[in-house]
């Protein structure tokens, strides 16, 4: 009787006595974590921040030594930028962006639909041949595709280029898509079969809803792949249908000048995608992975 | 029997206009390369073209640039896979904590993938990388570290870095989702049973991100083999940077000899072949595994 009241209080009195050591021990061991993490992202993102930094510089404090890190703040960099006719370079890219991203979208989800829904006999063979065609350098086959694009007037024309965008970006969207509608239940749609309805409406009603955050997943990669896509822009466009990636070397010149407008010119480049993807983060990761993470 | 070959025809009529798209952009340019490349045809000579049987791929293997772009690819790809999927792992792991601002720290870290990699290209090679004013060089003049010329004197790792730096941020995007997926209730039970963060580390979280890390691999390796943008942007090609769509791309537009541009084209489409069965492979089982293969 007496030792368990003697033993209780001892009992009870320990922890309060170690914990604070051990939890202050572990908060501070946290908190210099958190330190080193912040450290560590914050010099991953630096080059971002200095080309952002440096596109509100004066040309004359873009490229000094040691480097200027209290500038004249200007926006004129900017402006100069959109005079040098950007702005036609960014409807190109948007339109064969977007463009391409709606096609893609069409023909990719009703494909998907058919290898994950519906039953083909050999799953397996359009699969393997669709992702396969990812593996070959599109710069291959290129001397055809400038040859018989020249042969038809299809060089420097933003359609041509929109459906060669298709041609890159539909194997990835039939994988992604096809990952996300195997997630559908099954259930669901052969109840909406039993009930009746017709294609039309298991597609648009039933599954359709279901899978849209993941239609939103493949536009957004399609988006972005296309956006940023510079090997075709560069040899298939010239002056009608350039798009953006392959202009932004012409704002600086052979010895490394003129850096404040290449970086307010990459900046304006850069602005759609990223704001798409931060704001997009869940899809982003889900169409990174091709549908294989939930 | 009828409504299931009913269906089977449904399912035929929603499959073919994406396979006819890719069939006609991917494999009629493929068909034509493979016909160019048995051909004699210089540009500069349009007159005497014709067929000259494996002339251009004798060219090709006696030549020596081809088997060197091919190893100038698996080093450049190679190292970026590798470094980006192990940075973007102890990143993954710092940002699986919960800390002040962990979603901004995120937002920020994705980034260098979302910018284009155009820009990305010129800002490291003009405003990080340059001789004189380079970032880089004046961070290391602060720790006494004499300049490096890094376009021209190391020019491939040059190239690996930027694309690390691109790479990483998927590689994290990836292997968070694998951190964040595992049970709480099972690395609880590990700790209470007494083993060490490094320890549950080690053989719990390490196996359990397996499957993310060979999905990450092998889209990053998809994605990374057709490596053009930072080479002709930074390097041109110059001092082990020449990778197969660089050297194709050369060849294509400042060679004159189209039938020889073809077979390069060709041998790469080979080398291509090979490399993707093994890893398409890989790719099946990731994606059976994670049973979206078999439904």
């Amino acid at each position: 009787m007496t030792t368990t009241t003697i033993g209780r209080p001892v009992t009870v009195t320990r922890p309060p006595v170690r914990k604070p050591a051990r939890w202050a021990s572990r908060r501070a061991r946290g908190i210099a974590l958190t330190i080193v993490t912040w450290i560590a992202v914050l010099a991953f993102f630096f080059p971002v921040v200095w080309m952002v930094f440096t596109a509100f510089k004066p040309e004359s404090q873009a490229a000094t030594l040691p480097p200027t890190f209290a500038p004249d703040f200007t926006i004129d960099r900017f402006q100069a930028a959109f005079d040098r006719d950007m702005v036609p370079y960014l409807i190109n890219s948007a339109s064969a962006s977007i463009g391409s991203t709606l096609l893609v979208l069409a023909l990719a989800v009703p494909a998907a639909y058919a290898l994950s829904i519906r039953p083909v006999k050999n799953v397996r063979d359009p699969l393997f041949f669709l992702i396969s065609t990812k593996f070959m350098p599109v710069a291959a086959s290129i001397i055809p595709v400038y040859m018989l694009l020249q042969a038809v007037g299809g060089l420097d024309n933003i359609t041509w280029l929109t459906i060669l965008y298709v041609g890159i970006n539909l194997p990835i969207a039939v994988w992604m898509m096809r990952s996300f509608l195997a997630e559908v239940p099954r259930e669901v749609i052969e109840a909406a079969q039993i009930d009746g309805a017709g294609l039309r409406t298991e597609i648009f009603r039933v599954v359709l809803p279901i899978v849209l955050p993941g239609v939103a997943a493949a536009g957004l990669i399609c988006f972005i792949f296309a956006w940023n896509e510079f090997f075709l822009a560069n040899l298939l466009t010239t002056q009608v249908a350039r798009t953006t990636p392959p202009v932004l070397g012409s704002f600086v010149d052979g010895r490394g000048q003129f850096l404040s407008i290449l970086s307010a010119a990459s900046t304006i480049a850069i602005v759609p995608v990223v704001i798409a993807g931060w704001v997009a983060q869940k899809q982003l990761v889900r169409g990174l992975a091709m549908g294989a993470i939930k | 029997m009828t409504s299931g070959r009913r269906s089977l025809a449904i399912s035929r009529a929603l499959l073919w206009p994406a396979l006819t798209v890719a069939i006609l952009l991917t494999q009629i340019p493929l068909v034509a390369t493979l016909y160019y490349s048995f051909q004699e045809w210089n540009l500069l000579r349009p007159g005497q073209r014709g067929f000259v049987g494996f002339d251009n791929y004798a060219k090709v293997l006696s030549d020596g640039s081809f088997l060197a772009s091919l190893g100038n690819t698996v080093v450049v790809t190679g190292s970026a896979v590798v470094g980006a999927t192990l940075l973007g792992l102890l990143f993954a792991v710092l940002l699986d904590r919960k800390f002040v601002g962990q979603s901004v720290a995120r937002t920020l870290m994705i980034t260098p993938f979302l910018v284009m990699p155009a820009a990305a290209a010129l800002i490291w090679k003009w405003s990080i990388l340059d001789y004189t004013y380079g970032m880089a060089n004046w961070a290391l003049s602060l720790v006494g570290i004499p300049p490096v010329a890094w376009n021209t004197e190391v020019p491939a790792l040059t190239v690996i870095m930027v694309l690390i730096w691109q790479y990483t941020p998927f590689a994290m995007l990836i292997l968070l989702a694998g951190l964040q997926s595992q049970s709480r209730e099972v690395l609880e039970a590990a700790s209470v049973d007494g083993a060490g963060p490094f320890r549950t580390f080690v053989s719990m979280t390490l196996p359990h991100l397996r499957q993310y890390v060979e999905i990450t691999v092998l889209l990053a390796t998809i994605l990374l083999l057709q490596v053009f943008d930072p080479v002709a942007i930074m390097t041109k090609g110059t001092g082990g940077s020449k990778t197969l769509s660089y050297l194709l791309y050369e060849r294509a537009f400042i060679g004159l000899e189209v039938g020889e541009a073809a077979a390069y084209g060709v041998m790469t489409v080979i080398v291509t072949i090979i490399v993707a069965t093994v890893a398409l492979r890989t790719l099946f089982k990731v994606f059976s595994a994670e049973g979206l293969m078999n439904r």
